[in-house]
């Protein structure tokens, strides 16, 4: 391997080469066309696919809350049959957890990471396409068992029996259980993608202690993702075995057992909401150290917060399972757990007022969606104290209590600084500003209709009201708010109307964005708006933690070659630069394999030769994959010698 | 269905020590939380409106670090008194003076008092009698998918989860009729999975399960015989029991005391003639997806149906 050499920002002289841009344009750009299109394995294109296609289930899922809502907004009404109401509360769990908040995460990692450490793509493109085809196929495959009556309907954790064969015939849980499989093959896809991007491609200089925070939240956010799906896979496949070909895993009368799928879907479940709500804490102190001009107070603390995090979200699990009937003395392991995992978050909250202390911010409005995460998040994180402890838990479990918690957690924590986030990358990832007015509107209809639908819910969560139950009786002062509550969600869905309507309009009309707008700090915004398919014209060498504020210009690279899809490989601890590696080119065959892949799970709920079928044309596709497509680079240096 | 609504009290109202030990430890939690909630709003307010410029990072990490402590704290001393809770409520459960066996079916409750001889043993549904000030112990489990027993005045959740039994205890502590619902979803018909807990002074609550141990009222009236005789000869049988007859289906509520009871359909109709001829002429429009067939009985069938039902006290 050839090493590189890297010119640091205090050298400047010899002024190395410029490179070739429009060489490396050629080398980098995805073919045209719609096969170019869907061959595409450039992490830009891939990652606002994930980001596009994510925010259509959320509106999917939005819509699924918004008719739960009409339906709950009077006692007895009878809008929808309790048929449809168990499909679309599973459906929008499913749809906001799976297809949405995982994947829109992973998606702005996808997009982001790669530029935020200064390279070029992620390590493995096609491997990156493969899993955004899954995702999708995965995603359209429940929604054509929903559209054709057979959504699941035994909600999104699917606790058996009640999802096993004998209390729920027919196919919808089949499709579930396989879509479940799919997608999360999809999420470890983009994990290791992040991961290996983080620890392999950084730019020279990039050394652990310079990694921007948000890179650090994907980071921590993908080891996760590395260690929770597996678990429900497992679960998933072992269901899909009780359901299709009679195992007994989960049947008590043949020996399984009920628990054994709340384990391992729990063991999962929780860390999926910290690996939902972690890079939205990433997204947090990207915002606020824009809006403040000053870098993150306590970067240390930070990076240890999240890291902890991460690793404890993984002992919470059995706090959903308080009411199965656990010894005492394990319930107060999780208890304590439960109540511990608020101190690293309390520690960034901290972190995050020290850093605007007195810096009297610029008002744009991605810093009003911070500011909303602390209203709202915060209301989330103290309910979720109550919740750790047993006592209380065993009275408001399963109640619209639990219900007003996890979404002040996962809208406050999540949505609102996503929200903000799409505001702020807006003008990087299109070229176009976002529109200010419309920005603040957005917020403000949506900080008011949230708060107006899932506060009141705290309340009937005391007052008895059970979730999951598609009507109520009249009289039991559950009725008024849970109108007030249909109302907030009216104003919800106003925001996200607004919301997308800004995206149109920017899109279209809005200013042209210069490569730094906001005068942030981290390396995405030292190359143009939007990126070109390269990247950077030069990787960057960086010698602080906030290069675009401490140096300029920045130090590059030089050596790499400009007519092949080079990146630099550095050390995963100081960035060193350590030799070049060639990346794919655009590749039709991870479309294929995803095809193959889909038929084989889809005909499996039928017929088990259906695998035979999908591994047959999966394969082939697989070899093709792997074909080389010109000599490796020591046989052209042997034959040029 | 106001009279109905008029037996549900307003809930985390305790009527028992477990129910009112957790509602204590609630309003504890809330006011703490409260308190934590002002104080950071307090700070991020100040923060933003202050033109302090750059603040001292000395400063700075002494504050981050003292409100870790401080956060610390608070959370050990939660955790304290959630514990404390936990642990009282568990010790209230050493010695039981009743047990009573629930188990879950989609969708109602069975209840069951175990006696020492065959006839001592009562099988009701969807109403549990206890007897005031004593410490009752529910024996949980069900028949089908995972339920969860919650009746909020008394105590929190306990699933019932088929191959295994689950425990919960509690002791009323005035006379009422507690309102409680299946808390885990069960299927189609969860909505409308009530239960009614009636404490009771502890001599009639005798008196009641004397009444229950009692085979059921022979018909006394030509049109309760021939509601009988209606009842026997179809398929209602098959799943329903009523003691002293020849009905002993398992699958469906007990019926033998049918008439004693306040509601019907877990806890979803009051009980009166009116409601009980809906529900066995339609009950799929009331509660759909339920397991009980339609009945097409003729008229004055179904008119004796209801007066031999409704005379079985």
């Amino acid at each position: 391997m050839r090493g590189a050499r890297f010119a640091p920002a205090q050298e400047r002289v010899p002024v190395p080469p410029e490179p070739d841009v429009a060489v490396l344009e050629r080398t980098w750009r995805q073919p045209r066309g719609i096969v170019g299109w869907l061959a595409s394995v450039d992490h830009k294109a891939i990652g606002r696919r994930y980001i596009v296609t994510a925010l259509g289930f959320f509106l999917l899922g939005g819509i699924e809350a918004f008719l739960m809502r009409l339906q709950l907004a009077r006692p007895e009404n009878t809008l929808i049959n309790p048929d449809l109401y168990n499909q679309l509360f599973t459906m929008h769990g499913t749809t906001m957890m799976f297809l949405f908040a995982v994947p829109v995460m992973e998606g702005l990692g996808i997009y982001f990471v790669p530029l935020m450490v200064g390279t070029r793509n992620v390590p493995f493109p096609k491997l990156n396409a493969l899993g955004y085809w899954l995702y999708l196929f995965g995603g359209l495959f429940l929604y054509g068992g929903f559209a054709r009556n057979a959504g699941p309907d035994a909600g999104w954790f699917s606790y058996v029996p009640l999802a096993g064969p004998q209390y729920s015939s027919g196919h919808r849980i089949d499709i579930w259980a396989q879509m479940i499989t799919f997608t999360e093959f999809s999420a470890l896809i983009g994990a290791v993608q992040i991961l290996v991007t983080v620890f392999k491609l950084r730019a020279p200089g990039m050394s652990l202690q310079r990694i921007p925070l948000f890179v650090w939240a994907e980071t921590a956010t993908s080891a996760m993702v590395v260690f929770a799906m597996p678990a429900v896979m497992l679960a998933s496949s072992l269901l899909i075995l009780d359901r299709t070909t009679g195992t007994h895993f989960f049947n008590p009368a043949e020996g399984g057992d009920a628990l054994l799928w709340q384990h391992l879907f729990w063991f999962f479940g929780h860390p999926e909401v910290y690996l939902i709500f972690i890079p939205a804490l990433g997204m947090v102190s990207v915002i606020l150290s824009t809006a403040v001009q000053r870098p993150i107070f306590g970067y240390l603390a930070m990076v240890l917060s999240l890291v902890t995090t991460a690793f404890m979200g993984f002992g919470l699990w059995v706090h959903h399972m308080f009411a199965t009937g656990l010894p005492q003395l394990g319930e107060s392991f999780f208890t304590a757990a439960s109540m511990i995992i608020a101190l690293p978050t309390g520690v960034q909250i901290f972190c995050w007022i020290a850093t605007l202390w007195g810096s009297r911010p610029r008002w744009e409005p991605p810093l009003l969606f911070v500011l909303g995460f602390f209203a709202v998040f915060l209301i989330g994180g103290l309910t979720g104290v109550m919740l750790a402890s047993v006592p209380l838990d065993l009275q408001v479990h399963d109640t619209f209590f639990v219900v007003a918690h996890l979404h002040y957690v996962l809208i406050g924590g999540a949505v609102f600084p996503l929200f903000g986030a799409l505001h702020h990358w807006f003008p990087k990832m299109t070229g176009r500003m976002p529109g200010r007015t419309l920005g603040y509107w957005t917020f403000a209809l949506l900080f008011t209709g949230f708060n107006l639908t899932f506060f009141p819910l705290h309340n009937l969560g005391l007052r008895g009201m059970p979730r999951r139950t598609y009507t109520y009786p009249a009289g039991l002062g559950w009725d008024r708010l849970n109108l007030l509550a249909t109302c907030g969600a009216v104003l919800m869905a106003a925001a996200v109307v607004l919301l997308l309507v800004n995206a149109a309009r920017s899109l279209r009309r809005g200013e042209p964005a210069a490569a730094n707008p906001w005068g942030a700090e981290t390396l995405e915004w030292s190359t143009s708006s939007p990126p070109p398919a390269y990247g950077f014209a030069s990787i960057p060498v960086v010698a602080s933690r906030s290069p675009l504020w401490d140096e300029s210009p920045l130090g590059r690279v030089v050596g790499l070659e400009d007519d092949c899809p080079e990146v630099l490989v550095t050390h995963p601890i100081d960035a060193e630069p350590s030799h070049h590696e060639e990346l794919p080119r655009a590749s039709i065959w991870p479309l294929v394999v995803a095809l193959a892949v889909t038929v084989g799970f889809i005909g499996s709920i039928f017929s088990p030769l259906w695998i035979v079928i999908g591994a047959a044309v999966a394969i082939p596709g697989a070899v093709a994959w792997y074909w080389p497509t010109h000599p490796e680079p020591r046989q052209l240096e042997e034959a040029a010698r | 269905m106001t009279s109905l609504a008029a037996l549900f009290p307003a809930t985390l109202e305790p009527a028992a020590p477990e129910a009112a030990r957790i509602a204590a430890l609630y309003w504890n939690f809330l006011w703490v939380c409260t308190a934590v909630y002002v104080l950071v709003a307090v700070f991020l307010l100040l923060g933003l409106l202050r033109r302090a410029g750059t603040p001292d990072r000395r400063v700075s990490s002494r504050a981050v670090g003292a409100a870790f402590v401080v956060s610390a704290l608070v959370l050990f001393g939660l955790l304290l008194l959630s514990l404390r809770a936990g642990r009282a409520i568990e010790s209230d459960r050493s010695a039981s003076d009743l047990d009573i066996e629930v188990i879950g079916h989609q969708w109602w409750w069975e209840i069951r008092y175990p006696g020492t001889r065959p006839d001592e043993q009562v099988t009701t549904a969807n109403e549990i009698h206890v007897p005031v000030g004593r410490t009752v112990r529910l024996k949980l489990s069900s028949d089908d998918v995972i339920h969860s027993f919650w009746v909020p005045s008394l105590n929190g959740k306990t699933d019932l989860i088929p191959g295994r039994w689950n425990y919960q205890t509690f002791r009323a502590s005035r006379a009422g009729v507690f309102h409680g619902r299946c808390a885990e979803f069960c299927g189609y018909q969860h909505a409308h999975m009530a239960v009614l807990v009636v404490a009771q002074p502890p001599e009639d609550f005798r008196g009641w399960l004397a009444a229950q141990r009692q085979p059921s009222r022979p018909p006394a009236t030509d049109v309760e015989k021939h509601g009988l005789d209606v009842f026997l000869g179809s398929p209602c049988i098959l799943c329903h029991t009523i003691r002293g007859t020849g009905a002993s289906g398992r699958k469906a509520p007990d019926l033998t005391h049918l008439a004693s009871r306040m509601t019907i359909a877990a806890a979803t109709l009051q009980n009166g003639p009116a409601q009980l001829g809906g529900w066995i002429s339609d009950s799929q429009g009331i509660k759909p997806g339920n397991h009980m067939p339609p009945n097409s009985l003729p008229g004055p069938d179904l008119i004796a149906l209801i007066s031999y039902l409704g005379s079985l006290r």
